[in-house]
């Protein structure tokens, strides 16, 4: 399976550990991501607060790359990122004279590419993951955290329900964890307001993590770079907020995939986060007998 | 000689306005063959009549020409009149220079030479009409009633007490449908069961109603006044004429553990049942989907499994091997009386482009419950008595929430139509719960409150007043598990401000749909529906009972979201509609029909398949030693609508419509 990848600029900066994992992990899923060659900036919430055609133009000029490359899909790991490319898909799509604005402003054509969550991908890989499973990850349980951007709004989502979706907990079960059940799933983290409203961010995502931490969870797992810095980095702040700390690690979902795969924790950038993932790694037991590790797997 | 006269019409201001109304009637007078042209403020008046009475004595005329409004308006009133005047009612024909002329154009002089055109094509036309005369058909004066609710037991009793016999066929085990199942009823508060039981043993007992419960409509044929019905009697596995229903076979039965639909899945009932004490006829029925004894019989285990029923019926009256029958009923008319679903709130949905509320926790979070297993709770002959209690406990909830528009009015879900009647409900849910409750918490979220309907503001506003429910108007955005409590997340729209309730129990007041299955009943009695699989009326206003297609007429929520007293006078009138029916030995009908020219017909049945009535037959054509010479096509002129279809498909021209023949068409088409 061939695909193209729109990285985005969390993927290249504050998540670097995202697309580390993913690109550990598309190997043993045997699928093939290629980086769309001259892409640019989403223009999540500036571009789209500015002006409308620039919000969809920024994005569909990255479809267009993406359909020029050869591409029919584009996996867009970020969930900001998604969001607009599928907004630009649909407004091209259903609106004649936006499509046509857009061809102008980008001088070319916005051709066919259609983007893709991480989330889907995975789920739609879930058998393959099971397969291709050689950590046993049975002890440990999971909080699948959506957010907002990937369900929302309702005509862009992309995961099989708007109000109650069960994509992310069919992957974490192809990796033998086990999902929680917990009530805030879908809730929103405070987003983009972290460094505007820093205390509402905190207060969010304070309800987020506590509803986890009463589900038992022992790790938090997401699937967007927003979600991802707000609950990780943050927790600092909203375990002083919040009786008896916090502590809960906060993963992507790509790198509990690969955990699952065998990979080696470095590999998929499981040090790099605030929130320490060390005693969360040391629960989970080695390979399989008689299978070789992580190494060989990574090249 | 063609002799014609043409009446404009003035319509008042409506054509007048826009359309030089004594120009056209001049420019008319010049046409071939019309000897006389007028026109006239009001047609359809009294005078206006008389102008064409009058002239059809005095000039002689042989057709006549009404430039007006749409034939749908006054097509009749200017038939009768020239049948009046002593001329055949089909030699007058309408011209219509109102809806698609004077309506719909601004320029004077275009528009009153359109209508100069339009009048001149009828005139052609009508050269070529020849006189008919109505169509008798004979009638079958019963009726069949669909649908053993309130709808239909109301439309069955009326006609049967009007002297017509009635076969009422029921889906399911008991007449009753769903307004056995409610506790009390708006805006009067008295009990459900109390006022419909009575209804139901009528029904039974009555000399003239033939009921035929747990079954179902297989097949329609036939038309208007000659139905052909054939009903699937689904096997009960109980012998109708042995049982006595005493119910020892429920007392024995070990399957006890089915959830019970009648309790709307809150209590148990047993594998062979009865749905409910009251329940007509007292017959029990065996759930083949749960029957021990037939389960084993149909993975064909050679030990019988089970049949303690069988051993406990005194009458021998259980019948294991039972199948389906068959019964041919003949009949005059139809009332489809089928009813309603509740919407289903989760991910189940019976209906395409209908989606569920995930963030609502309906089937995951406990105690959050839709309205029917409210009634349920609160009725006497429910799982607790009519005790008010939470599912998940048992105990008496201190805090209940209700919402209301759960999947109505609400497009994103696929539902944009208001259910009518949840509003008045959720009122008589929170009185009720006060009723009982008395230091309980009644809260109702609400978008609206349509209390239209006598007594009905009263009856909301006596809840708020008197009984206490507190009103918030907006939305919940989610239900979620707090330890033992239901949270709610929504939003105060009248105050502005967020609001977290924790309740003991929620109620979702969710939206009314058409029944499952109906659009495939709707196609076989050849019925329309909407986008809902709702029935639809021939007209909304003039014609709510009748359908489009005729002898079949509508009643009760499978139409549109209806209450009770809305459902019963829907009923009675369809059984008034039907009794008119059946006053008449015979039925008249429009002679505008297709027929068959025998002697060109080829027999290549192009105009069978084109025919979307089923009216065209086979007739064969025998020489004079009595053998078959050739098949060829006959319209059975009670089925014929009239639409046409089979005139454009047949390539020998044989087939025509009476009023609407080629020679008309054309002569008509060429005048332009």
């Amino acid at each position: 399976m061939k695909i193209g990848y729109f990285p985005g600029c969390s993927l290249h900066a504050t998540a670097r550990e995202y697309a580390e994992s993913l690109g550990v992990i598309t190997g043993p899923l045997d699928v093939e991501i290629n980086e769309i060659d001259d892409w640019a900036c989403c223009g999540a919430t500036s571009a789209h607060a500015t002006n409308h055609l620039l919000g969809v133009a920024l994005p569909a000029r990255t479809l267009a790359l993406a359909a020029e490359q050869g591409h029919e899909q584009i996996l867009a790991p970020c969930a900001a990122c998604y969001s607009r490319l599928a907004a630009a898909r649909r407004a091209v799509d259903n609106d004649p004279a936006t499509g046509a604005a857009v061809e102008k402003a980008i001088g070319r054509s916005v051709g066919t590419a259609r983007p893709i969550s991480l989330v889907r991908l995975l789920a739609e890989l879930a058998p393959k993951v099971r397969e291709k499973a050689k950590r046993p990850l049975e002890d440990i349980k999971v909080a699948c955290y959506y957010g907002c951007l990937l369900v929302r709004p309702p005509e862009l989502n992309d995961l099989d329900d708007v109000e109650a979706p069960t994509m992310m907990e069919t992957v974490v079960k192809a990796t033998g964890a086990k999902p929680v059940s917990w009530n805030r799933r879908l809730d929103c983290c405070g987003g983009g307001f972290s460094l505007s409203r820093t205390s509402s961010v905190v207060r969010l995502s304070r309800t987020i993590l506590e509803d986890a931490r009463g589900a038992g969870a022992d790790v938090l797992v997401v699937a967007c770079p927003m979600c991802h810095s707000n609950l990780d980095f943050r927790q600092k702040a909203i375990a002083r907020r919040s009786e008896g700390g916090m502590d809960i690690p906060v993963i992507y979902l790509s790198q509990l995939v690969g955990l699952a795969l065998g990979q080696d924790h470095v590999a998929l950038g499981l040090g790099r986060h605030f929130v320490s993932t060390a005693s969360f790694i040391s629960r989970i037991p080695g390979p399989r007998e008689g299978e070789s590790a992580a190494a060989t797997e990574v090249g | 000689m063609a002799r014609i006269g043409v009446f404009v019409c003035h319509c008042g201001e409506n054509i007048g306005r826009t359309v030089d109304c004594e120009a056209v009637a001049n420019a008319c007078g010049e046409l071939p063959g019309v000897v006389h042209a007028v026109d006239y403020k009001y047609m359809c008046s009294d005078p206006g009549q008389n102008l064409i009475k009058e002239a059809i004595a005095e000039k002689n005329l042989t057709g006549v020409v009404v430039a007006a409004c749409s034939p749908h308006m006054h097509e009749k009133t200017f038939r009768k009149a020239t049948e009046g005047a002593g001329l055949n009612p089909y030699l007058c024909e309408m011209t219509n220079i109102r809806e698609q002329c004077s309506w719909i154009h601004e320029d004077r002089d275009a528009a009153t030479a359109k209508a100069i055109d339009l009048t001149r094509f009828i005139s052609e036309k009508i050269k070529r009409n020849s006189p008919l005369a109505p169509i008798s058909i004979s009638l079958e004066r019963r009726a069949l009633v669909i649908g053993g609710g309130i709808s239909g037991l109301q439309a069955a009793l009326d006609m049967a007490d009007g002297g017509r016999e009635v076969v009422l066929v029921e889906k399911q085990p008991s007449i009753g449908g769903h307004m056995s199942r409610l506790s009390e009823t708006f805006p009067t508060l008295d009990c459900s069961q109390c006022i419909l039981t009575p209804r139901m043993v009528e029904v039974h007992q009555h000399p003239r109603i033939k009921l035929l419960t747990y079954s179902e409509i297989e097949s329609v044929d036939g038309y208007i006044g000659n139905f052909s019905v054939k009903i699937r009697k689904k096997a009960r596995g109980v012998d109708e004429t042995r049982c006595n229903g005493c119910g020892e076979c429920q007392s024995v039965c070990p399957m006890k553990k089915i959830p019970s639909e009648f309790d709307a899945g809150l209590g148990n009932r047993t594998a062979i049942y009865v749905p409910f004490p009251q329940a007509v006829p007292n017959i029990p029925v065996i759930d083949r989907e749960n029957c021990l004894r037939i389960k084993g019989m149909q993975k064909k285990k050679a030990k019988a499994a089970c049949g303690r029923c069988a051993e406990a019926c005194g009458r021998d009256a259980i019948d294991f091997e039972q199948e389906d029958t068959f019964v041919t009923e003949k009949v005059g008319a139809i009332v489809v009386a089928t009813g309603y679903q509740l919407y289903s709130i989760g991910k189940e949905q019976t209906r395409k482009g209908i989606t569920g509320y995930g963030e609502y926790g309906y089937g995951t979070v406990p105690d959050v419950i839709d309205g029917m297993q409210f009634e349920r709770i609160a009725s006497a002959s429910g799982p607790s008595g009519g005790e008010i209690v939470r599912p998940s406990d048992g105990k008496v909830p201190k805090r209940v929430v209700f919402l209301q528009c759960i999947g109505s009015r609400e497009p994103s879900k696929g539902i944009e139509y208001c259910s009518k009647l949840c509003c008045m409900y959720v009122a008589k849910h929170t009185m009720l719960y006060r009723h009982k409750v008395h230091d309980g918490e009644a809260i109702v979220f609400y978008m609206d409150i349509r209390a239209g309907g006598k007594g009905y503001d009263e009856f909301v506003r006596r809840a708020i007043e008197e009984d206490g429910a507190k009103y918030i108007r907006g939305r919940v955005s989610s239900i979620q598990r707090e330890g033992e409590k239901v949270r709610l997340t929504g939003f105060d729209t009248l105050s502005g401000e967020q609001m977290e309730i924790d309740a003991d129990m929620v109620v979702l007041a969710t939206a009314m749909q058409a029944q499952p299955g109906i659009e495939s009943l709707a196609q076989k009695l050849s019925v329309s529906y909407d986008g809902h699989g709702f029935i639809n009326e021939a007209h909304p206003k003039l014609r709510p009972v009748d359908t489009n297609t005729a002898g079949v007429f509508v009643a009760g929520a499978c139409q549109a979201p209806r209450d009770i007293p809305d459902s019963v006078a829907m009923a009675s009138a369809t059984a008034s509609k039907v009794l008119g029916m059946f006053s008449k030995e015979r039925l008249e009908r429009e002679p505008t029909v297709a027929g068959v020219d025998k002697v060109t017909c080829s027999g290549c049945f192009h105009c069978e398949r084109a025919c979307p009535y089923g009216a065209v037959e086979r007739y064969e054509v025998l020489n004079r030693s009595g053998e078959v010479e050739k098949v060829i096509a006959e319209v059975n002129e009670g089925v014929c609508q009239g639409c046409g279809s089979c005139q454009v498909a047949c390539p020998s021209k044989s087939i025509e419509l009476e009023g609407f023949t080629d020679a008309q068409i054309f002569a008509a088409i060429n005048a332009l």
